[in-house]
């Protein structure tokens, strides 16, 4: 009983890492595993090329068709590449058993979630501004509109977020990915609603007070979703 | 082991159950024969079970929320069993809401279904509490189950937030609102000017709410039986 009394206690006795820098460091530890193995990102843009091609004669996407329906094309393609990352993500922590080391850091939990939605966040926006490119390419229907990258950039942050929750909840269940798709695209449908409904008006040219209202609530659907997330996976994660 | 009711409780709830069937004939029957006609004939008078059904739909999918939080600060099984039947009966309930509105829709707006805002919200809602559903199944340890799926709970109750907003924040809805001027878009009108008609609607509010609450009560009780009768099985067969 002495002898534990005695003992230094490492718990408290060693400072707490800063928030931000636990939430880099674990982003970066994402990133630069990805720069090495690259499994994630090549099976995200291999999806996503391949959706994009089955969409396009699939919906016969001739010039008229186009300006009404890529908006659609592209963020259905950035969605589901987006869940294939996030299984992946999540999955790979589980599996190698970084998950239980991560949990026992001694970091704020949050922190490991920001952490993960970050790298989550940065994969999907890369996918998605490489994808940009392809249909820029393909379809001859340029995406390079500043307002549109602000859609994607705000749509990518709420689907990120409550995607992360989401996914580190279906870790731990039997059917993991096949349950993913299921509890994430009816939460994130305001994000995906808005996303898709911003970007068709931007690029039909339609003029701002007739869709500003979309990136508004995208950007307060953004915000609850956040929060949400940020209160909820302390619950998620422990034990 | 001892018996999960009380003969109390059994009593008050027999005596609930009764005055919600009343309750429910007496509401059926005000909406066919007591309320007035308006332009859209008869086929308007399916509006107050819509409604109805609607709000006693999302009481139970609130307390379902509410019962979430409680169970992730005090980790009594009682709350998630709320949850469950709550989300169970108003799965009934708003699959009631958007099965009666397509009735309604098909001579007013001369289809069952479009794609419009608030039904494509209400059928995702729908589909949000269908996941929770899955969720539950595929998680095998009680604990962990209960914990994910009051995270889930609380998180699927902003899709109901979204439908009951969607129609008030954008006026491309063809879906007519009750209170408040309805989007100038919107065709068949809810218009309830008629003080007979205001009584029916609140009654059938009513007796809809009373109904949800009998039903849970009801679905808590299997769920305390079935618990009961697993210890009961476990006893006597380790014996």
């Amino acid at each position: 009983m002495n002898g534990i009394d005695a003992a230094p206690r490492p718990q408290q006795a060693r400072a707490r890492t800063p928030f931000g820098k636990a939430v880099l460091a674990l982003a970066i530890k994402d990133l630069r595993e990805e720069l090495r193995g690259r499994e994630l990102i090549n099976a995200m843009l291999l999806y996503a090329a391949l959706a994009v091609l089955i969409f396009s004669f699939a919906l016969e996407l001739d010039a008229e068709a186009r300006e009404t329906s890529i908006a659609g094309v592209f963020w259905v393609t950035v969605v589901f590449a987006g869940m294939l990352g996030l299984n992946r993500s999540l999955a790979a922590e589980k599996d190698r058993g970084n998950l239980d080391a991560l949990l026992l850091a001694p970091v704020d939990r949050s922190a490991l979630f920001f952490g993960k939605m970050l790298s989550n966040l940065f994969f999907m926006f890369m996918v998605a501004v490489l994808l940009m490119l392809l249909i820029t390419v393909l379809f001859n229907v340029s995406l390079f509109v500043p307002w549109l990258m602000v859609v994607i950039l705000l749509g990518t942050v709420g689907f990120a977020a409550v995607g992360t929750l989401l996914a580190s909840m279906t870790v731990h269940t039997r059917a993991r990915e096949t349950l993913l798709p299921i509890l994430l695209l009816p939460v994130s449908l305001p994000v995906i609603l808005s996303a898709v409904r911003a970007s068709t008006a931007i690029l039909s040219r339609m003029p701002q007070e007739d869709w500003i209202a979309w990136p508004q609530l995208l950007l307060v659907a953004d915000l609850v979703l956040l929060a949400l997330a940020y209160i909820l996976f302390d619950f998620v994660v422990e034990e | 082991m001892t018996h999960p009711v009380s003969p109390a409780r059994t009593r008050i709830l027999a005596g609930l159950t009764i005055v919600a069937a009343i309750m429910f004939v007496v509401a059926v029957g005000m909406a066919v024969f007591y309320a007035p006609t308006d332009a859209q004939g008869m086929v308007q008078r399916i509006f107050y079970p819509h409604l109805g059904s609607f709000m006693g739909g999302a009481l139970a999918f609130f307390v379902a929320a509410a019962a979430g939080v409680l169970y992730l600060i005090t980790r009594a099984d009682r709350w998630d069993t709320l949850a469950l039947s709550a989300i169970e009966v108003g799965l009934v309930f708003t699959g009631f809401n958007i099965i009666s509105g397509a009735i309604w829709a098909r001579p007013i707006w001369n289809t069952w279904w479009t794609w419009d805002p608030r039904l494509t919200s209400a059928a995702v809602m729908w589909l949000a509490y269908a996941a929770y559903l899955m969720l539950r199944n595929s998680i095998e340890d009680p604990g962990r189950r209960a914990r994910l799926a009051a995270v889930y709970g609380i998180l699927a109750f902003s899709s109901v937030i979204f439908t009951t907003v969607i129609t008030r924040v954008r006026p491309d809805t063809i879906h007519p609102v009750v209170v408040g001027p309805s989007p100038q878009n919107a065709q068949g009108s809810f218009g309830v000017s008629d003080p007979r008609m205001v009584a029916t609607l609140m009654f059938n509010i009513l007796t809809f709410i009373v109904l949800a609450i009998t039903l849970i009560w009801h679905r808590i009780r299997l769920e305390d039986f079935s618990r009961y009768v697993a210890a009961l099985k476990m006893r006597y067969l380790t014996r």
